[in-house]
């Protein structure tokens, strides 16, 4: 059901190194997970009950736009002291691009 | 210098106590702080005690003294979870990605406890990211169970389930994903809530997986889950999907306890097969109804699971990146330290989770797995809404033992995760549906470890779960 590639693939769309080893190992765990969460199949739902119909007893919730945004209680300094690298009042990044 | 008796204190005899004047918070601080002395190197229970706790213990005799009416958790000594925000303390999620991360802000529990006059001890071992079922998954180190120290506490609130357990904190809060809360304290042999989603803020609660988390109470006793839970409990403007919770009034006398034998039968221990039979026959005695029922699809619960949680995490996890909070590890350009920042900061069975996540919401996989999945909690969730409707005859709370096995020896599943997976079989559910569940202490092995019943009620039904849970207490 799937493979090293995958498992590969996976890791890099998550930006998370595996070494060699682990690969392996992973391989076979996931191949274990996916083989046992595959008995969903058998669950009683239909396309009737897919996901955009589900969750239908939950509402989404909003608060107005107008509110004070700086309320969390953390501030610039007590932010940026936690960042790996600043400069200034900004924190430094490698080239995106 | 009072010796105050650790084992069967509670949180209403400390105050009681206190208010009496028997001793002070810092007195009962310190009883703590020399147990934990005592006994934390061995069961590393704690990651962190904190230098100011007997400060935080002096300002509260000092407003006592003062004459301020303090009740009833003023100067009682709790721990948190290390996954709970406290500003300008270390949180971790014990991990090496969040290993000198000070928080920036309080939890709203946290601030809701502050404001309560509770005295923070520590900061508790558990799974890393609250992933796993026994806090072995921990990077630094594992706790071990109080009451054998061979064994597990369960996880992932493992370390705030020991120090309640091993009388190393009167009371603790965990986090509850899928029995984060309820196997642990089952394992060490104290009471553990998970309640109505919603119903406790998760704001500065690291997340794991938001529709599935809820912070909770691990105490000595129920009376003592229900102070806590109503201290913490309530909407919160900064957590939107938290609600108000409510009080159900008129409690029947008689109980009826539906069994969903198609679902308990399975892979139970013999010990804990016959501990739950015994454990009817008290809800009986009690005057209560215990009725047979079906729950067809729970036996889907731990598959659904396994893939929604998953998918969340693998989302909410994106996060730690090295850029701005946590470790940082220097690659070749950004992308290189993406990767090697998370291949080194997060543990393996965060980095199996993430990619599961990752697989399951992946391009041509995501109707076949999250898709189903989403289906299926909605199911589970209607099954309960069903057999908890009385009008059609349903039942007023659920009863299953709350783990399959009592607590396993530590090495003992770490080698098939699936295997340490099996363990959450009867907590799951409760998170998909939103339902509250209880963990109460049904008794002991026959080595002494300790085995757990829980009860889940209705949405909002938190006051059905105390009540029953402190009648079964009583008798046991």
């Amino acid at each position: 059901m799937i493979n090293r590639e995958d498992i590969a693939n996976m890791a890099n769309l998550a930006r998370i190194e595996i070494s060699e080893a682990e690969k392996d190992k992973l391989t076979k765990d996931l191949e274990s997970i996916l083989g046992y969460v595959s008995e969903l199949d058998q669950a009683p739902i239909s396309s009737e009950t897919a996901v955009s119909k589900s969750f239908s007893s939950v509402i989404n919730v909003t608060r107005k736009d107008d509110e004070d945004i700086n309320e969390t209680g953390s501030s610039r300094e007590g932010l940026l002291a936690e960042a790996p690298s600043v400069s200034g009042d900004h924190v430094k990044v490698k080239p995106v691009f | 210098m009072a010796n105050i008796d650790l084992k069967n204190l509670t949180i209403t005899s400390a105050s009681e106590s206190m208010i009496r004047g028997d001793y002070t918070a810092r007195e009962l601080t310190q009883a703590y702080l020399d147990k934990i002395k005592e006994d934390n190197e061995n069961l590393n229970a704690y990651l962190e005690v904190f230098e100011d706790a007997l400060a935080q213990a002096d300002k509260i005799d000092k407003r006592r003294k003062a004459g301020e009416n303090l009740f009833p958790l003023a100067g009682v000594p709790i721990a948190i979870k290390d996954n709970i925000l406290i500003k300008g303390k270390v949180a971790s999620s014990a991990s090496k990605i969040l290993a000198n991360y000070h928080a920036t802000y309080d939890a709203t529990v946290v601030e809701k406890l502050k404001e309560a006059g509770v005295v923070f001890l520590g900061r508790t071992n558990m799974d890393e990211f609250a992933m796993g079922g026994s806090t072995e998954n921990s990077a630094f180190g594992p706790t071990k169970n109080p009451h054998d120290n061979t064994k597990v506490p369960g996880g992932s609130s493992g370390g705030s389930a020991a120090v309640v357990g091993g009388d190393l904190a009167l009371a603790s809060l965990g986090s509850d994903t899928g029995g984060s809360i309820r196997q642990p304290a089952s394992f060490c042999g104290v009471v553990g809530l998970k309640s109505t989603y919603g119903t406790v803020s998760r704001f500065g609660l690291m997340a794991m997986a938001s529709s599935l988390d809820q912070i909770g109470p691990i105490t000595k006793n129920v009376t003592d889950a229900e102070i806590l839970y109503k201290t913490i409990a309530g909407q919160d403007k900064n957590d939107a999907t938290s609600t108000e919770p409510k009080s159900v009034d008129n409690i029947p006398t008689k109980l009826v306890i539906g069994v969903p034998t198609d679902f308990v039968g399975h892979g139970l221990d013999p010990e804990v097969k016959a501990n739950f039979e015994s454990s009817l026959e008290v809800l009986k005695k009690l005057g209560h109804e215990v009725r047979e029922i079906s729950l067809p699809n729970l036996k889907y619960s731990l598959a659904c699971y396994y893939i929604l949680m998953p998918a969340e995490s693998s989302s909410n996890l994106a996060r730690f990146d090295g850029v701005r909070f946590g470790l940082h590890i220097d690659g070749e350009n950004l992308l290189d330290d993406y990767m090697k920042t998370k291949g080194q900061g997060f543990g393996l069975e965060v980095r199996r989770r993430i990619i599961l996540g990752t697989y399951v919401l992946s391009a041509g996989y995501y109707d076949a797995f999250y898709g189903k999945a989403c289906s299926v909690r909605d199911l589970i969730r209607s099954e309960y809404q069903n057999i908890f409707d009385k009008e059609k005859g349903g039942v007023d709370l659920v009863v299953t033992p709350t783990t399959p096995t009592p607590a396993f020896s530590i090495g003992e599943k770490t080698a098939d995760p699936l295997q340490m997976y099996l363990e959450d079989i009867f907590t799951v559910p409760a998170n998909l549906a939103g339902v509250p569940a209880i963990s109460v202490p049904s008794g002991k092995t026959g080595s002494g470890l300790p085995l757990g019943i829980q009860f889940t009620a209705p949405h909002f039904g938190e006051d059905i779960l105390f009540s029953i849970g402190k009648q079964f207490e009583q008798s046991v």
